[in-house]
């Protein structure tokens, strides 16, 4: 396949190459060995979001809530209830699978607005839930000392490096997944659904189902990511389901570029370390934040990789526009002309 | 052979018929027509046949099978395709993209074959780029096959949207004002297209504003007034039908011009 | 039986608080076609406006109540000049997300000038009354005839005034009424400043029965979601019917069952309303 020769591509294969590398730089320096990872445990869960919200066009307003479902299915099992981690985190994975798939039935009778609030108020009673229900999350008291994943001697986990590199491979498959998403009919068929639910219904697309199995594959995501981040970071408080995480991965999106292969990590990556920057004003940073994101959905909404990307796509097009006009002999040079007018003219 | 039978169809919208009634036979092989007024129910009448909308009353059958209450993608499955009155494309794709959207519905592969990059992936997207391909040549358009929707004229929009119904594979296809927008100079090529679709094995229901083309194109007309029907019959039987005349051609005749 | 009746009094307060504050939503929604996520950050910032006045300024109650409701209108024409008149023509989602960021903006702002801790509002008026055995506290009374006076005082701004009558007129039919002159920036930025002062007013009224607190929006946005879905987007009546049988459903269940049950209410109705008909249960089929 000519998979390589498309910069998109190459563009993505560099940037995870530089993060795998990461630890070479910073290998000795666990705090930002531990901020990075913690970004990449968010970037898989804003893969989740991308998938719905980037490609089937949905908002979903309960990634957190999956998020902490996840974290804790982790936190409470690796500690209360003394599971190891990879069983704790299997639970995690598919309690949240069986979560998204249960209310994806009602998701996928709903559309746009009524999608956005009815992920709400699934986000805000996950959040209630845990922040209310005392005797089995511990409430605000919160969950301590999550176990890191067993490996026998292999590799030890409590080295920042090892969980750095297991998040770094769960990762990979995600962007590989969203990669083979989006060169593929499953792609097409959420993109039709994003551009207009009607055209999809009438082109033979199952919208309900599709939507469905979207949002699950979402809600997946962000369990994965809240599993993980539970174990790297040792601690999770009701905040890991909160609203204030759904902002956060809705900003790590709009960043990065919503329907990307590669925004979500790029997104991740560079917001995650401005939040590090904005870390004395904890309280205070939705106070900047807020206006960013707004500004961003008004002034950029494409995200990084969607302006490089779009680039990239324009030139491609009019190579093989120019290509398809040239081998018709008939028409002549004057074809291309026709083109740029018609396009200026739009 | 009936290929569309619809009996007795009927919707209220509210306390207001905006079909009643309605029976009509698509037969295979032929070219039918529904014509009427503005409000007269035709788009109606095809958003019932296709599903978007459940009839209050009636029955819908094809190729025997009942699908009265079949959702849109189910009755796209059994092989009606419809284009809508104005152009529904995705203007953001390209037209190729656009025509293989119509595709989806006679995909097998899932996402599992997406990630494994299995050959029942490999065969399929080769297959679905060749028809796609295919159903853009054949509506005239291959050339533009790189360009944005947005991007192109009008009338190349509607040979599109012609396309990617094709590209479903349907046994019937549903035209809702195909020449609707396009120059008066184009129009008899657009006939030509529309007209050739039977050979092609795909029968034709048609709803059309230009009194010319559907004269020149139909088998059979259906006259609706008031969501009911008026008449039924040949192109020369419409045009000598005395009700058609004062209920409808006349009027026409003045909105022209 | 007294305890019923002093629940019915309850809820029937309650229900006055949640139709003004949905109310302004559902006018936001028929008019501007958006959900305002942001509405229950709204409320929240009315309620400490009005703080500022009552407990800062000493300003009382009612003026308080009430020059924080201008406030908050002057901030509610802000939010659509400034956020979602630039996004009118963008795909759906941007609106939204937009409202997500402005919500996160007000309560951060809420807690940098007064502070994450919650907060208490007292009120002049004290004391009870006595109503076939129950005891109806002055406060409840107070929101039940202001909501009555203020849902009535905007039934009469809709149907007889000019602004009011081009609201609803935009709300029926936007191109439509555009071609008759009317326009439609300027309902925009007149609604979505009467949501805000609507619910201020809700804030203002309930604020000395609950606490303040910088995400007390956060519970009432679910709530009054739940209301308009219930009521249908966008329908005056349904909100206020729907309003009063939340409150009530509410505060019976909370009373009779249990709080946890009282508080999932909304949820519930939420997803029940969802699951039967999913564009709510008081709208009409829409023609495509």
């Amino acid at each position: 396949m000519s998979a390589l020769k498309n910069p998109r591509n190459i563009g993505t294969l560099a940037l995870l190459v530089i993060i795998a590398a990461a630890p070479l730089a910073f290998g000795d320096e666990n705090y930002i060995m531990r901020v990075i990872t913690t970004g990449l445990c968010a970037a898989i869960a804003v893969y989740g979001m991308n998938i719905i919200l980037g490609f089937t066009g949905q908002l979903s307003l309960a990634q957190g809530g999956f998020f902490g479902i996840g974290a804790y299915t982790v936190g409470l099992l690796t500690t209360d209830y003394d599971w190891s981690f990879w069983s704790a985190f299997a639970l995690a994975v598919i309690g949240t699978a069986v979560v998204g798939y249960l209310s994806g039935l009602i998701a996928l009778r709903t559309r746009d607005e009524y999608f956005a609030i009815f992920t709400m108020a699934i986000g805000f009673i996950i959040y209630l839930t845990i922040s209310r229900w005392e005797a089995v999350t511990h409430a605000h008291s919160g969950v301590n000392n999550v176990k890191f994943p067993e490996a026998g001697d292999l590799i030890d986990f409590s080295d920042p490096t090892a969980m750095f590199y297991l998040v770094f491979v769960i990762l990979l498959v995600c962007v590989y997944i969203t990669y083979a998403i989006r060169r593929s009919g499953v792609g097409r068929t959420l993109l039709t659904i994003r551009t207009s639910e009607d055209l999809a219904d009438a082109i033979g697309v199952k919208v309900g189902l599709s939507k469905q199995l979207a949002f699950a594959a979402s809600a997946v995501f962000g369990g994965i990511g809240g599993g993980l981040y539970a174990s790297v970071v040792g601690f999770i408080g009701p905040d890991a389901a909160s609203v204030d995480k759904t902002f956060e991965f809705l900003m790590f999106i709009l960043v990065g570029g919503m329907g990307t292969v590669a925004g979500p990590l790029i997104g991740s990556m560079i917001v995650t370390f401005l939040f590090e920057f904005f870390q004395d004003f904890q309280a205070y940073r939705f106070i900047v934040l807020g206006p960013i994101i707004i500004a961003l959905v008004i002034f950029a909404p494409r995200g990084i990789v969607g302006y490089l990307g779009g680039f990239v796509d324009r030139r491609n097009r009019r190579r093989r526009i120019a290509e398809t006009r040239s081998t018709d002999e008939a028409r002549g040079a004057a074809e291309p002309m026709e083109t740029t007018t018609s396009e200026e003219t739009k | 052979m009936t290929l569309l039978e619809i009996r007795g169809l009927g919707k209220r919208f509210g306390g207001l018929d905006a079909v009643k009634d309605v029976s009509l036979d698509v037969e295979e092989g032929r070219i039918t027509a529904v014509i009427g007024p503005n409000g007269a129910g035709k788009s109606t009448l095809f958003n019932l046949v296709h599903g978007f909308y459940r009839p209050s009353a009636g029955a819908v059958s094809f190729n025997g099978r009942d699908i009265t209450h079949s959702s849109p993608h189910a009755t796209v499955a059994e092989g009606i395709a419809r284009t809508f009155q104005t152009t529904h494309l995705f203007d953001d794709s390209t037209l190729l993209e656009n025509v293989l959207a119509g595709r989806i519905v006679r995909s097998r592969s899932n996402i599992f074959d997406a990630i494994f990059h299995t050959p029942r992936h490999r065969r399929e997207a080769r297959i679905n780029e060749d028809k796609a391909l295919e159903a853009l040549e054949y509506c005239g358009v291959g050339d533009y096959r790189h360009d944005l929707a947005s991007n192109v004229p009008q009338e190349v929009q509607k040979r599109t949207a012609v396309a990617m119904a094709l590209a479903t594979e349907p046994v019937l296809m549903l035209l809702d004002e195909p020449a609707g927008g396009i120059p008066e100079e184009e129009t008899a090529d657009f006939g030509n297209l529309i007209r050739s679709l039977p050979q092609r094995g795909v029968s034709v229901l048609l709803v059309e504003h230009k009194m010319s083309m559907i004269m020149d194109l139909a088998d059979t007309i259906l006259v609706l007034d008031h969501g009911q029907k008026l008449a039924l019959g040949t192109p020369a039987e419409i045009q000598s039908n005395p009700d058609v005349i004062k209920a409808y051609l006349g009027s026409t005749k003045q909105e022209e011009n | 039986m007294t305890l019923f009746i002093q629940q019915l009094f309850n809820g029937l307060a309650l229900g006055g608080v949640y139709c003004l504050a949905a109310i302004g939503l559902t006018l936001v929604f028929g008019v501007l076609r958006i959900p305002n996520l942001a509405h229950g950050a709204l409320y929240m910032l009315g309620a400490y406006v009005t703080y500022f006045f009552l407990a800062t300024l000493g300003v009382p109650y009612l003026a308080a109540i009430g020059i924080a409701a201008l406030v908050l209108f002057v901030v509610g024409v802000g939010l659509e000049r400034l956020v979602f008149h630039p996004l009118r023509n963008s795909p759906h989602t941007h609106h939204m997300i937009a409202a997500v960021g402005a919500m996160f903006f007000f309560q951060s702002l809420a807690q940098v000038i007064w502070g994450a801790d919650f907060r208490r509002m007292d009120t002049p008026i004290t004391g009870s009354l006595h109503i076939l055995g129950a005891e109806i506290s002055a406060q409840r009374i107070v929101i039940i005839i202001t909501a009555v006076v203020v849902l009535a005082l905007l039934t009469w701004f809709i149907k007889r005034s000019i602004h009011g009558q081009t609201i609803e007129a935009i709300e029926q039919d936007r191109t439509g009424a555009a071609l008759v002159g009317i326009n439609p920036s300027m309902v925009s930025m007149l609604t979505l400043g009467l949501s805000a002062l609507l619910a201020t007013i809700a804030a203002g009224l309930v604020s000395p029965i609950n606490l303040l607190s910088p995400t007390m929006g956060d519970a009432l946005n679910l709530k009054v979601f739940a209301i308009i879905i219930l009521g249908g987007l966008g329908s005056l009546p349904g909100a206020i019917i729907g309003g009063f049988a939340l409150a009530i459903a509410e505060t019976m269940t909370s009373t009779y069952i249990s709080s946890a049950v009282g508080e999932a209410v909304a949820f519930i109705v939420l997803v029940a309303v969802l699951a039967i008909r999913p564009t709510g249960l008081f709208t009409k089929a829409v023609q495509r």
